[in-house]
């Protein structure tokens, strides 16, 4: 029998680091960082919206650097197809809670859910593009099975996404230009949002540490579900 | 050893003898891909927007045709281990790549003409004299792109329980730049909405890039998706 924890002392104290930062976050987010002058209150749709899709685009990066170490011979072991795999589902997540976040933002702001921006429609196919992912990840077979045919995506969705986002951008050339480049945040607002990108960060390294250690566990029963099951045979044979 | 190219051309040749014996997408993805034509203008219901979206529609059409060829010509290797022996046999990854993509091409050619006249024939579509060369070249580089990324996702979902369901959802997103930048390459080609043919030709670009970047990827790749 396995009887592991997926946490440990570090991932405990980063756990309670999260917690600490989303309760921050929803402090200053939620009750002392200022209403917005155009905006209002929907302004702190901000500090939730832009870390998830921050995250988001890192967790895919993460993804894909794994993936190329796994598929690089002289790096090659199946701890980097588990942090891909893990980098991904909580990608997905964020790119999720991002895409959300951000309709009901636009509804409230701009009156519609969804424009054809171009960052809009990458991001949507990044999502897209990821929940395929995961589903061959899903595919079954060996461990290194799946994960050199996962790696194997992982890049072509690295070689995929610039050619969506430069044809998408073609198509659609309007943009929302970025609050935080203008310099449209200051004083609490831009603190407040730190803070969330500060908070979401945590959160994104404490779930991929352990949805790792869960997927290596996952491997670890499968692999001792067929160790018994040859023995059985063994067994079978020998009298 | 055969060279890449002679293995690429004897398992094109043998999977365009499969579809001439067997007369699958002929006698049954072109019809599919016909009623799809007069559905569109079932849902569309307005010759004048139907005449707009044409280029378009021959597209999507042709995508969603894809997809049905796709499943038949991994079926045909799946279904008796014919892949898996391929592969035993030391044949080169990239050669059956190539082959397979070739072969898909060339039924894609043929599907996407009769789209094309469909077009013509059902949405007051007509061809331009001087588009005549960009729309030569949009449908070679759409198809040589459509084909490899096609033949690379079609080998991935190959072998693996429910590759029917995952295949679109793998395949369309990344085929996404090719509908956008075919569709508009194709309507500066026939004019539609006052479109000059230079409007298209960066497209034209954009569909070759995205043919060289999932032929060489999948030329790489494809033996080791398909090793088990």
């Amino acid at each position: 029998m396995i009887d592991l924890p997926t946490s440990t002392r570090f991932t405990r104290a980063l756990g309670v680091a999260t917690i600490l930062g989303l309760g921050w976050l929803a402090v200053f987010g939620l009750l002392i960082s200022p209403d917005d002058v155009v905006q209002g209150s929907y302004a702190r749709l901000l500090y939730v919206h832009v870390p998830s899709a921050w995250l988001a685009y890192l967790a895919f990066g993460v993804t894909g650097v794994a993936s190329a170490a796994y598929l690089w011979p002289r790096t090659r072991g199946l701890q980097w197809d588990r942090i891909a795999g893990a980098s991904a589902e909580v990608g997905v997540l964020f790119m999720a809670l991002a895409l959300v976040t951000g309709s009901l933002w636009g509804k409230v702001t701009w009156g519609t859910y969804w424009t054809w921006d171009s960052r809009l429609t990458t991001t949507a196919f990044l999502f897209v593009t990821y929940i395929g992912y995961l589903a061959v990840r899903d595919l079954g077979g060996s461990h290194e099975q799946r994960a050199r045919r996962s790696a194997v995506v992982a890049l072509l969705a690295v070689l995929e996404v610039p050619l969506v986002h430069f044809s998408v951008t073609w198509w659609r050339p309007l943009h929302q230009s970025e609050t935080i480049e203008r310099g449209g945040l200051k004083g609490l607002m831009l603190f407040s949002f730190f803070v969330g990108m500060l908070a979401f960060t945590l959160l994104y390294v404490w779930l991929v540490m352990h949805r790792q250690r869960l997927i290596t566990l996952h491997d670890m029963i499968d692999d001792s579900g067929l160790d018994r099951a040859l023995a059985e045979r063994r067994n079978e044979v020998a009298p | 050893m055969l060279s890449v190219w002679a293995i690429s051309r004897l398992v094109a040749g043998k999977d365009l003898r499969v579809e001439w014996r067997s007369r699958v997408v002929s006698n049954q993805v072109v019809p599919f891909a016909a009623l799809m034509m007069v559905m569109f203008a079932f849902a569309l219901d307005s010759d004048t927007v139907l005449t707009r979206v044409a280029p378009g529609l021959v597209w999507l059409a042709a995508m969603f045709s894809l997809l049905v060829i796709v499943q038949r010509a991994f079926a045909v290797e799946t279904a008796d281990g014919a892949l898996d022996a391929l592969r035993v046999a030391g044949v080169h990854g990239g050669g059956i790549f190539l082959g397979k993509a070739l072969a898909l091409a060339a039924q894609l050619a043929v599907l996407e003409l009769i789209l094309l006249g469909a077009a013509i024939v059902l949405y007051n579509t007509d061809l331009v004299a001087s588009g005549i060369v960009l729309l030569i070249c949009t449908y070679v580089a759409a198809t040589a792109g459509l084909a490899f990324v096609g033949t690379l996702y079609g080998g991935l979902a190959a072998g693996a329980r429910g590759r029917e369901t995952l295949l679109p959802l793998l395949m369309l997103p990344v085929a996404a730049p090719v509908l956008i930048g075919a569709t508009r390459a194709t309507e500066a080609a026939l004019g539609t909405q006052g479109a000059t043919p230079s409007d298209g030709w960066p497209w034209v670009g954009l569909l070759a890039l995205f043919a060289v970047a999932f032929g060489v990827g999948g030329t790489l790749a494809f033996g080791s998706l398909i090793d088990e």
